[in-house]
């Protein structure tokens, strides 16, 4: 199992699931209609590292991390 | 970095940073700060931070600091941060002028697009996310 976090404005709780990739990840996610306005703007962290390819191989434990558009300062 | 609950003290933030480089014989020091500004009735802005990303973005920009033999600092507030008052602070140290002048706009631009910080107006005491001010960062909609 893998945890999904979803943070700042997103407002929906972390969740678990079976993926060995960040397609899997994807795959699933986009089956959420909540989460449909916010997949294309997202970025992505696994395990707090930033990553940018989805064939990224998933392991048990570990952590996505859904990154909303950004305002600091 | 250093992070905050509320606003800055930015007198105190940039004295203590002014102190201690004070025997480094920098010979630039340029801070930034950010304010709060009194527009669309907002009572304030408040700020969602994810830390650990955070940490690694300024890692990597004190280590391309570090390689100008430049030095970058930063302080950011969490939660609700009034008008009028400062929610981010940072500043460069360098050898010469002409570095610290490029890194620090090189800094603070790529600060609004990739820090991961959230964003809200805060109007009657509710906290709206400011949708339209704010930027997807570098590899957004990888799983669109």
């Amino acid at each position: 199992m893998i945890k999904v976090e979803f943070l700042g404005p997103i407002g929906k709780a972390p969740i678990e699931m079976e993926a060995t990739t960040l397609a899997d990840v994807s795959a699933k996610l986009k089956l959420d209609s909540n989460l449909s306005a916010w997949l294309d703007k997202c970025a992505v962290a696994l395990n707090d590292i930033m990553v940018n390819d989805l064939s990224t191989a998933l392991k048990d434990g570990d952590k996505v991390s859904i990154l909303p558009p950004v305002c600091g300062g | 970095m250093e992070l905050y609950n509320g606003a800055l003290d930015t007198k105190e933030i940039f004295g203590r940073w002014l102190d201690e480089q004070a025997e480094s014989n920098y010979g630039a020091y340029i801070p930034f700060v950010g304010t709060i500004r009194a527009e669309d009735k907002i009572e304030a802005l408040s700020f969602d931070i994810y830390e650990p990303v955070l940490k690694a973005w300024f890692d990597e920009w004190q280590e391309k600091a570090k390689a100008l033999g430049a030095v970058v600092k930063m302080a950011h507030a969490t939660g609700d941060v009034p008008v009028h008052t400062s929610s981010y602070v940072s500043a460069v140290f360098s050898p010469k002028r002409r570095v610290a002048l490029d890194l620090i706009d090189a800094f603070v631009e790529d600060f609004k697009a990739n820090a991961p910080i959230w964003k809200y107006d805060v109007k009657n005491g509710k906290r709206i996310y400011a949708a339209d001010r704010s930027t997807p960062m570098n590899g957004a909609g990888l799983l669109a």
